[in-house]
């Protein structure tokens, strides 16, 4: 089936089979390979992406839903220099071995994006649906909390 | 000498993140070549039967499915799995083949490996491919492996592998005049690495070049090449290794399973490039388990509170076959019983049982976290006997400074001795009840506050690292004046690019900017053993260390040339080399790169140790523990990266925390998983454990190596388990309620006050 969707801003189109999800989609179709699979049972959170702002398991969700839809992966969220919350990540030290680490940055981006003022047990109950065996999340905790003030007046704007 | 860089130390944002923060890492699954082949493997469904007829007429005739690779194919010997470690001939009957060959013995054992042209055309083969299996009954106790209705390996004729002996003075003696002694039972239950990037391989066969290329390659690259070499009958020159992005380790990744060998395999059969991931449920029926022991041991004290000697048995549920590193867990729980603790006279059996689970191996803290547990438990029932503070208890009987080198517990067979090298245990011990308020805080001890009750433990631990025998670097100076690092040491995620950059900017004293450095895959040096024993840093560091002193005596013979001077008469000078009042750059300084190579070689561990604390309360009514405090803090001789080495500590004590509270592999009685999801298997998550602290000191720098360093990284979770059940008893002591099992869900917890309850209501 031949869909259409806005991907990190661009207009792309995919040939995909009505059982191909939009993770599979993204990264075999699209080169999209940030969005990872750690259990394609919607558990880990590592292939959430953004679909209109939500933070959205990729594994779980078809391909053909997206058609249509505005669609941004972990390579859409920054360009050249780190994002300031992926730069907040860098300065706590929130990843290790980075492979769930796309999923968290989606995931709190559309939180702050959101919920700019979020405080620590709403960004621990939000980051609670991924999974990190690295970092005992401390870390992941504190990058989010001090990137929360570059995303206070962005909801306005928006 | 003048240091003109010192970058060791620094807490330096790591080099990785900027590809891994945006997407742009290259994991295996990442990876694709051009007509690639898409594998995925039939897997046996029955824990435990002989394997009668596989019919795959039906399933290859299927549209898109290019070849179906069985038994047969593989020659008229199956190739089996050496042993990395501890590979003793009598082990080598329990070896696991490449395929299941003529019996299964677990749940996700290989069959037959479907290749198609899509992913989802070799799993719909699956269904289509006919396979008759006599079932057989299944073991999936120590119990049944010791009474034998079924034998794994009908050869062997018994269940049992091999028996470890741990020994040192004259344990029965001790016993024999000891003023008191104590006897308890443990079990720890089967948990795992449970990394988060699931394993695969892209394989690809050059027939004209006879040169076999694989990626997602792991941890031990270099003897892994040699065991695909010798199963493919293959030159080791001809196979070329490639670690990319690792999405985590923790002792799993990366040891030679089957499929390490079924995929280049069925490239090399099928001449086209093939790939292979595996999903999550298949992760959990197939890459190592952990842990799962039961023991049966015995503590001997003196009347004012010194250990004397420690005596026991216990039984180590290895799963079906034995892996590379199968021996490493039940012979540490053995070896390393006594932790910091002076005690001159043990006795510690390990027999390793088969059954029909899948097999194990080492995960972070082999044998350690089951063993802490066993020891500290021990150590607070003694207090509790001996009416000694359990604080005192352990002050009295840590390892001195004047000890060292502490000699352990020899081990037998595959003989080995180790010495505790340096530390003050007291030390780190006092500072950490300090820096957690134990003073103020067991006021607390046994409280009911808001319907939990309070409790509080304390543990010590040794972490073992820096096993030999040898780590290469190769440095190379561009001649644009930059550096290329070429290491033997494997990245599984934590951050080697960083900390190797610091360690060469310091002894090259060329810019931190200038160096990239390049690690784990075969082609880089002529010899690498990896990433497990936490002994990257101390082995691969100090590999640079010597590599940079022969680089700069290859900068001044090139320079001599240069300035038509003797080299000995040449200064170098961070980027700029001088003579007799001349200088030049680096850059340019050759018209080829400079290139040198190093092994480091080391035969002794470095022991790190350290002290955990904990304040934890638990809700009687449903058993559910929450952790108000844990504290750990931990010598590891020298700190190359601060940032680094907290994350690994932090994130250490919450997998210990995952293991103590959540992560059980559970089988039925037909040896069935059934735990084979994230929605059964339960990992920590943000909101379960927000407080967690951990200090890590510069106290007592390691003698054995030139960094000085300690390896670290697995210590965190060590003595995790033991500070659990012994807060909660702490907690729970109007009941006298002693866990001695692992998990301590809120099931048993609950049961545990249940059951308390019910003895007091008839006392």
């Amino acid at each position: 089936m031949q869909i259409e969707f806005e991907l990190n801003g661009a207009d792309v189109g995919a040939n995909v089979e009505a059982r191909t999800s939009l993770a599979d989609c993204l990264r075999d179709n699209l080169g999209k390979t940030g969005t990872h699979l750690g259990c394609e049972h919607g558990v880990c959170g590592a292939c959430t992406v953004l679909v209109n702002g939500e933070a959205v398991r990729a594994c779980l969700m078809l391909a053909v839903q997206a058609n249509g839809e505005k669609v941004v992966t972990i390579e859409g969220l920054s360009g050249d220099d780190l994002s300031p919350l992926q730069a907040s990540f860098r300065k706590h030290h929130a990843l290790q071995c980075g492979f769930c680490t796309p999923g968290f940055i989606t995931t709190a981006h559309a939180l702050l994006t959101s919920e700019p003022d979020a405080d620590e047990e709403r960004i621990r109950d939000v980051l609670s649906g991924n999974l990190c065996r690295c970092t005992g999340y401390v870390p992941i905790v504190e990058a989010v909390l001090d990137a929360r003030k570059f995303y206070a007046g962005q909801k306005e704007k928006a | 000498m003048r240091v003109r860089n010192s970058y060791i130390g620094q807490p330096m944002e790591r080099t990785e993140d900027m590809r891994l923060l945006r997407g742009r890492g290259t994991y295996v699954a990442d990876v694709n070549r051009p007509d690639q082949l898409y594998a995925v493997i039939l897997r046996s469904s029955v824990a435990h039967g002989k394997i009668n007829t596989i019919d795959t007429s039906r399933a290859t005739q299927l549209p898109g499915v290019r070849h179906i690779l069985i038994s047969a194919d593989l020659g008229v010997v199956v190739p089996k799995i050496p042993l990395r470690l501890q590979p003793l001939p009598q082990l080598e009957p329990f070896h696991q083949p490449m395929l299941a060959d003529g019996k299964v013995r677990y749940v996700g054992e290989p069959i037959a490996v479907v290749l198609a042209d899509t992913p989802s055309i070799a799993e719909d083969a699956l269904d289509h491919i006919d396979l008759d299996i006599e079932t057989l009954p299944a073991i999936t106790s120590r119990e049944q492996a010791e009474a034998m209705p079924a034998v794994l390996f009908e050869d062997h004729g018994s269940n049992a592998a091999i028996t470890w002996k741990a020994f040192k003075g004259d344990a029965d003696a001790a016993f024999a005049s000891a003023d008191y002694t104590r006897r308890e039972t443990f079990k720890v239950q089967r948990h795992a690495a449970m990394f988060m990037e699931p394993r695969g391989f892209v394989a690809e066969w050059n027939s004209d070049a006879g040169k076999l290329t694989v990626w997602g390659a792991a941890k031990t690259a270099w003897y892994n090449r040699r065991v695909l070499a010798a199963a493919l009958d293959l030159e080791v020159n001809a196979i070329e290794l490639i670690e990319v992005d690792v999405g985590g380790g923790f002792g799993s990744r990366g040891e030679f399973y089957p499929e390490d060998y079924l995929i280049p395999a069925a490239a090399k059969l099928v001449g086209r490039p093939v790939k292979w991931t595996e999903d999550r449920r298949e992760h959990m029926m197939t890459a190592n388990h952990a842990r799962d022991i039961e023991c049966d041991v015995e503590i001997a004290v003196s009347r004012d509170g010194r250990f004397l000697g420690l005596r026991g048995l216990a039984w180590a549920d290895i799963g079906a076959y034995i892996r590379t590193n199968g021996s490493v867990g039940p012979r540490n729980v053995a070896q390393y019983m006594s932790g910091p603790y002076t005690f001159e006279n043990i006795d510690l059996k390990t027999t390793m049982l088969t059954t029909n689970k899948t097999p194990s191996g080492t995960y972070r803290g082999p044998g350690r976290f089951e063993t802490d547990f066993i020891r500290e438990r021990l150590i607070d029932l003694v207090a509790k006997d001996l009416k000694i503070d359990r604080v005192e208890l352990r002050r009295r009987n840590l390892v001195a400074d004047s000890q060292m080198p502490y000699p352990l517990a020899s081990i037998t067979p595959y003989d080995s001795s180790t010495e505790l090298d340096s530390g003050d245990y007291h030390a780190v011990f006092d500072l950490c009840m300090k820096e957690f308020g134990w003073a103020e805080k067991s006021k607390l001890s046994g409280k009911l506050i808001d319907g939990y009750y309070h409790g509080l433990a304390v543990g010590s631990f040794i972490e073992g690292g820096a096993a030999g025998p040898s780590e290469d670097a190769r440095l190379v100076l561009e001649t644009d004046g930059s550096l290329s690092v070429y290491l033997g040491s494997s990245s599984v995620g934590q951050g080697l690019e960083t900390i190797m950059a610091q360690i060469a900017a310091d002894a090259t004293e060329l810019p931190y900017e200038k160096i990239t450095v390049n690690h784990g895959s075969t082609s880089h040096v002529k010899n690498g053993h990896g990433a497990y024993h936490s002994r990257s840093t101390v082995m691969g560091g100090s590999a640079i260390l010597l590599a940079a002193e022969k680089l700069k005596d290859s900068i001044r013979e090139a320079a001599a040339a240069r300035f038509g001077c003797a080299a000995g008469d040449v200064t170098i000078d961070g980027e700029q080399v001088a003579c007799a009042g001349k200088t030049l750059a680096l850059a340019g300084l050759s018209d080829v790169p400079l290139e040198v190579e190093a092994s480091f070689f080391n035969k002794k561990y470095t022991w790190a140790y350290g002290t955990q604390a904990a304040h934890i309360a638990v809700d009687p009514g449903t058993g559910h523990v929450k952790v108000i405090d844990y504290l750990s803090v931990e010598d590891v001789g020298r700190i190359i990266n601060p940032l680094t080495l907290h994350g690994q500590a932090i994130g250490s004590i919450v997998q210990g925390l995952g293991g103590a509270f959540l992560e059980h592999l559970v089988y039925d009685e037909n040896g069935q998983l059934l735990t084979g999801s994230f929605a059964d298997y339960l990992m920590p998550t943000a909101s379960d454990f927000p407080n967690i602290r951990s200090i890590t000191l510069e106290l007592k720098p390691c003698p054995n190596n030139p960094l000085g360093t300690k390896g670290a990284g697995e210590g965190g979770l060590i003595p995790v388990g033991g500070i659990m059940a012994n807060a909660i008893a702490d907690a729970l002591s109007h009941l006298n309620v002693q866990p001695m099992e692992l998990p301590l869900s809120p099931a048993r917890i609950w049961q545990l006050v249940e059951d308390a309850e019910a003895i007091r209501a008839v006392a």
